[in-house]
């Protein structure tokens, strides 16, 4: 998806979100958050009040005004953070939409003639439909290519420019609605009636429409919801013991002090918290089908990693030429390179850079070499690779090159009358034990033919990889390279990659099975996958992440696709699912220490005519019971503002193991929830009080 | 505050500590069923019973069975009470106990709350004591146990919400645990010098050659369980503070290690059943360091004794002479520590013996019983009561602190989510419910006013007070309040049977949700629950979320009483 990069307070988001907020103040919407419907009731009931006050022409109305007026700003500033965090999905979303354009499709009426078609608008296609695209034709709809092969720009949904190519059959044939086919043509089946495509799901999950709450989003809710009951009983019963201690309070200002002891800094923030996880989710270009998804992705223990493609560059490389007694390094080299000169299989390539870098032999092109060696040479002819053979090479006047697999090129050189020299073999054991690809290059010339040593070939493990495993394994997370490798080769990966374990020769029942046996002894799982061999285990997994240039099937199956299509996602994700958590529990721990400081401010201050006595409880000395209980409201309510930032940026997230996460967060959002509102509250009262607003 | 009174306080501290592991090893075998020794009695009553004790209960049928059984025998002994006045052993020929007093104690004795609105000698007699009262001792007991440890098995194992079997933990719970206790105790009391016979009260002759009657009866029987079984319930109304029941330092000492030590002892049998033996240490800590803020507090407070009395000259220094400090209701033989601290104690677990009057504790001395009991009765607290209290406090814990580490929140590979948190914070609403309704009401109703013996910040801690002893299952008195009315008696009933079941059938519930549940191995991400922080995080929970809600009832009360002390006025 082409997702614009957007400050955290746009101005169009704020000015939309300004007005939502008071749209949202509908009693239908709040009731969904039972700690803000408290402060609206709450605000509503202290209106009637200052109503009232004002008819009667009571002294103190400016300071009800002013409570009014503060607790109504609690209730529109959370509701401001929702809005906020809702804004730049909207934003995407309204993008997104303009890719959706109602367009024209060539409806085929049988595949097998093609030019037999009609044009219908795309919203008339229904499952089941043919349609032919042809360059410049925005596919009308998600399907499946069932003939042909085209490049097609999808940089409307992935935000990637460079051209994908599908095919049918395989693991390309999914296409999506709105994307366009720049070459040749596709036949596709459609897989999706309109109003379900890819595009429409996307729209509805990044626009936040049919958001549930999470699984620990209720839960949190229910405690919110019962701390708040608590703080009720704890209000409502004040009275009567106000009432026999000689002096009932104003019910104001007994709303004013409920207010200020529920948690409404997590209970006002508590949904952007969730919608900004989404959306963080959404920046790195993976559409989360559900926030359960995203939540289950903090809790993941085991991740299992494709080799190719997360843990290792997708291709082997030379990293070494190994030769046999009798030749020298630089011949093996030079033959190597040579061999490999035009050949653009990545390894081919590779070997050419090795003997470049490693002994300064030029690249050259064929003309070239055969130049070299004999100016009347015919052209040198290359042997690709073929599966019969297993080698490949390069015959030239009068020499033939090849390297392949031990015992393909040991044949050959058989063939040829030759000896194979006792020294390979070892040679050969040696590479493989070390998780190596052996590769042998052998020379025939008029005179003979022989061996001339062996090319180290090498997964290449990405950089960093290590790194970041051993900061998912401080985070406890596990993790188990997939590959369809030997034992072996395997093992030696793992251990240069640094994974806690490996399954090699990996079939797709064995991968559902590992994902089995780790859930049934409790823990959650996260994989990435593609194949349509992958969908079973996918949807096993308790995070699938589905690559966007995968099939419909590991579509289906997933319960997040990664446009990028880039496996290593799976370790980002996991880090915004722990964020998301962090967040919510950091913003609840700090509400509830919030409580301390409140309850110091709005004692003393209630009970100032019944107990005079009790201004010892005012450790913060403010000034006056109006300022105390003014400031303490307004602290409640600005807190939230000022926490919208970190609501929608989320709580910085370290790997660093849980004790020390713990730690850092509690002395930050706990200690810290105790300190600052003793410190926001007092500067308060003394700017109302320059402010001569007490 | 003296050398020698810390010295008391650090004895009862290392004693309780050394007795925890070894306490804790007997109920894991206890409980698990590996204890063997009354073997043939255990068979015998599990065939008159017709139970099957290894029959694993869901937790609904393990919590209906601790209902229905706690229902009959409640049933049962309303029935004793109402009839003892034709019943046998009541030499004193009392009459039958009247219908609101009958059920407030039927209710009392079976919720382990032990409230008493009568004077044990005038009202009931040695049959009702016991067959009815001391049997609720004992059997109330093994039930919180038996709860505790079914909540203790959801943690632990995975079994489809099955919790063990209720018939089975409550035989051996008494069994095993508490009858050979309290045979052991009863000598000790015996030897000490209370008494225990079925005489009718002797009339005696005092040195001013008045005539006193004193009573009699099966005391040292009883006394060592209404420690060791946290119920509290005095055979008179002196309580502990009578030489009958607590005759020398020794006795108590002796009682005041009763009051702990099951409940101390069940933390380590927490930690093994879980596998986690640190865990259970961390609740020990928490609980200890609560336990000592409090004993601290007091013994400071009753110790400085009352500015007025210094202000007027008063000596209330101690000294080798004088005890010092705020003696007023203690007894002599206790002096200002083992009274403070008995106070503690007594608070902290949901005993409820007194061995002094808290009513004529200082202010901030008589805060702190109060404070112990709306903490939720988890220092320590009741037998059972009090691991089960503490672990909904970490199940809330975890629940706010785990998802700060980057999870869904965990307790020992136990993913807590909304089913679980619905149940604890039904737990958690019952204290504030019951206490703060309770009061509010009572405080302006004329019936709630009337047997109100002081005014002012005083006369309002006495009602707070009363309403959270009992649904607190802590049964101590302030006193100062006339409980024996239609009015409290019926609320003070109503209030120990909520605080007991409906805290304890959503605790159940909660476990056996938590034993549907898988258990993740642990792993570097997993939230840690045996560290420092840990217990500091479980403190600072149990302060903010569980009593800091009572503060402002704490200043319109004990806080501003302090204030006005200083200020020189006194309720």
């Amino acid at each position: 998806m082409a997702v614009t990069k957007r400050p955290l307070f746009d101005s169009l988001i704020v000015r939309r979100a300004i007005k939502d907020s008071f749209l949202k103040l509908a009693p239908a919407h709040m009731v969904r958050n039972p700690v803000m419907f408290v402060v609206l009731v709450g605000s509503v009931f202290t209106t009637f009040v200052l109503a009232r006050e004002a008819i009667r022409g009571a002294p103190d109305v400016g300071f009800i005004l002013q409570l009014t007026l503060w607790l109504w700003f609690t209730v529109l500033f959370a509701n401001f953070a929702e809005a906020m965090a809702e804004g730049r999905g909207k934003a995407q979303a309204d993008e997104l939409r303009k890719t959706r354009r109602e367009t024209q499709a060539k409806k085929l009426k049988s595949r097998d003639d093609v030019r037999n078609f009609g044009t219908v608008p795309s919203s008339s296609l229904r499952i089941g439909d043919l349609v032919l695209c042809t360059p410049g034709d925005i596919i009308p709809g998600d399907g499946e290519v069932i003939e042909g092969v085209a490049s097609v720009d999808e940089s409307a949904i992935t935000g990637e420019s460079a051209p994908v190519i599908r095919e049918s059959g395989g693991d390309r044939s999914a296409v999506t609605g709105g994307t366009k086919v720049l070459s040749d043509q596709l036949i596709i089946r459609i897989t999706a009636d309109p109003g379900e495509t890819f595009l429409d799901r996307m729209i509805a999950l990044v626009e936040g429409a049919s958001r549930q709450k999470t699984p620990n989003e209720i839960a949190l809710t229910i405690l919110l919801a019962g701390l708040t009951l608590i703080f009720l009983l704890a209000i409502a019963t004040l009275q009567p013991l106000a009432a026999y201690s000689g002096g009932a309070v104003a019910v104001s200002i007994l709303i004013a002090l409920l207010v200020c002891l529920i948690p409404t800094t997590i209970g006002g923030l508590l949904s952007a918290i969730g919608i900004a996880g989404m959306d963080r989710v959404i920046q790195h270009n993976i559409i989360a089908m559900s926030g359960r998804a995203v939540e289950a992705a903090g809790d993941v223990n085991t991740l299992l990693l494709d080799k190719t493609g997360t843990i290792t560059l997708g291709n082997r490389q030379a990293v070494e030429f190994v030769p046999l007694p009798g030749v020298r390094m630089e011949e093996l080299a030079d033959r190597a390179q040579l061999a490999s000169m035009p050949d653009e299989t990545p390894e081919g390539r590779s070997i050419v850079v090795l003997a470049k870098e490693k002994y300064g032999l030029r690249g050259r092109t064929l003309m070239d070499s055969s130049t070299s060696t004999s100016p009347t040479a015919p052209q040198p002819t290359f042997i690709p690779f073929s599966a019969t053979t297993r080698m490949s090479g390069v015959d030239t006047d009068g020499s033939q090159l090849r390297k392949g697999a031990a015992d393909a090129i040991s044949q050959w050189v058989k063939q040829h009358g030759a000896e194979i020299p006792a020294q390979l073999t070892p040679a050969v054991e040696q590479i493989a034990r070390t998780g190596g690809t052996p590769l042998v290059v052998a020379e025939r010339t008029a005179a003979s033919t022989r061996v001339l040593g062996v090319v180290h070939l090498k997964d290449v493990v990405k950089g960093g990889m290590k790194d970041r495993f051993d900061h998912l394994r401080t985070m406890g997370i596990r993790t188990v390279m997939i590959t369809g490798d030997n034992p072996i080769t395997a093992a030696a990966i793992a251990a240069e990659a640094g994974v806690d374990d490996f399954l090699a020769e990996a079939t797709p029942e064995q991968k559902l099975e590992l994902i089995r046996r780790e859930q049934g002894g409790g823990r959650m799982v996260a994989m990435t996958g593609d194949g349509t061999n992958d969908a079973p285990a996918l949807a096993q997994a308790d995070v699938g992440l589905a690559m966007n240039t995968g099939t419909q099937a590991a579509k289906e199956a997933g319960n997040l696709i990664d446009l990028d299509s880039n496996p290593t996602k799976l370790i980002e994700l996991v880090e915004i699912g722990k964020q998301l958590l962090i967040t919510r529990g950091s913003l609840t721990t700090f509400s509830i220490a919030n409580d301390v400081a409140k309850y110091f401010a709005i004692i003393p201050a209630m009970f100032a005519v019944t107990y005079p006595e009790l201004n010892a409880l005012n450790i913060m000395r403010l000034h006056s019971p109006n300022s105390a209980i003014l400031s303490a409201v307004i602290f409640n309510a600005l807190i939230i503002i000022a926490l919208i930032p970190l609501a929608l940026r989320g709580v910085q997230y370290r790997p660093i193991g849980a004790a020390a996460i713990l730690r850092r967060n509690f002395i930050i959002y706990g200690i810290g929830g105790v300190i600052v509102p003793f410190i926001g509250i007092k500067l308060l009262d003394v700017i109302l009080v320059l402010l001569h607003l007490v | 505050m003296t050398a020698n009174g810390w010295l008391q306080i650090a004895f009862y501290s290392v004693v309780l500590l050394a007795l925890t592991k070894p306490m804790g090893i007997y109920m894991v075998r206890v409980y698990d069923g590996s204890m063997g020794w009354l073997r043939p009695v255990e068979r015998i009553l599990f065939r008159f019973g017709r139970v099957d004790p290894e029959e694993d209960q869901h937790w609904t049928q393990y919590a209906a069975a601790m209902l229905i059984f706690s229902g009959v025998s409640m049933l049962l002994t309303y029935i004793v009470l109402r009839l003892q006045h034709i019943l046998p052993l009541n030499p004193q020929k009392l009459a039958a106990v009247p219908d609101r007093q009958a059920f407030e104690t039927a209710a009392s004795f079976t919720t382990n709350t032990n409230w008493q609105s009568y004077a044990g000698e005038s009202t009931m007699s040695y049959f009702s004591q016991m067959t009815q009262l001391a049997f609720h001792n004992f059997i109330s007991a093994a039930a919180g146990v038996a709860v505790a440890v079914a909540l203790a098995r959801g943690i632990a194992r995975r079994s489809a919400g099955r919790l063990g079997n209720f018939w089975a933990d409550l035989v051996r719970g008494t069994l095993y645990v508490f009858l050979p206790i309290s045979l052991v105790v009863a000598l000790v009391q015996v030897q000490q010098g209370s008494i225990q016979n079925f005489l009718p009260y002797q009339e005696v002759q005092t040195l001013e050659g008045a005539k006193q009657m004193i009573a009699m009866g099966p005391i040292a029987s009883q006394e060592s369980i209404k420690e060791y079984g946290t119920n509290g319930g005095g055979f008179v109304n002196a309580n502990s503070a009578h030489s009958y029941e607590n005759p020398t330092p020794l006795t108590n000492f002796v009682q005041m290690l009763g009051i702990f030590l099951v409940s101390a002892g069940l933390t380590w049998t927490f930690g093994k059943m879980v596998k986690k033996q640190a865990h259970g240490w961390a609740l020990w800590a928490a609980m200890y360091i609560l336990f000592f803020a409090g004993v601290t507090t007091a013994y400071w407070a009753e110790a400085r004794g009352n500015p007025i009395h210094a202000a007027r000259g008063i000596d209330v220094v101690a000294s080798a002479a004088q005890p010092g400090g705020n003696m007023e209701g203690k007894e002599v033989r206790f002096g200002i520590v083992n009274s403070a601290l008995y106070a503690t104690l007594t608070t902290d677990a949901s005993c409820g013996c007194v061995n002094s009057m808290h009513d004529s504790f200082t202010p901030i001395g008589g805060m702190v019983p109060l404070v112990n009991m709306q903490m939720g009765e988890l220092i320590f607290g009741g037998v059972g009561a009090g691991l089960y209290g503490i672990l909904m406090m970490v199940l809330l814990t975890v629940f706010i602190a785990g998802l700060m580490v980057g999870r869904t929140p965990e307790y020992l590979g136990k993913k807590v989510e909304s089913r679980e948190m619905r149940m604890v914070m039904l737990y958690v609403l019952v204290f504030p419910l019951v206490i703060l309704v309770l009061t509010g009401v009572s405080v302006v109703l004329p019936a709630g006013l009337k047997g109100l013996n002081n005014s002012g910040p005083h006369g309002l801690t006495e009602i707070l007070y009363a309403f959270t002893s009992t649904p607190a299952n802590n049964g101590s008195a302030f006193a100062g309040l006339t409980g024996s009315t239609y009015y409290y008696n019926t609320l003070f009933g109503f209030a120990t049977l909520i605080g007991r079941f409906a805290m304890q059938v959503p605790m159940l519930a909660a476990a056996g949700f938590l034993a549907e549940k898988k258990i993740a191995p642990e792993s570097a991400g997993t939230f840690p629950v045996t560290t420092p922080l840990f217990v500091v995080l479980l403190i600072s929970v149990i302060l903010i979320v569980g009593a800091l809600t009572f503060f402002p009832a704490w200043s319109l009360g004990p806080i501003v009483e302090h204030l006005l002390m200083q200020a020189g006025r006194l309720f």
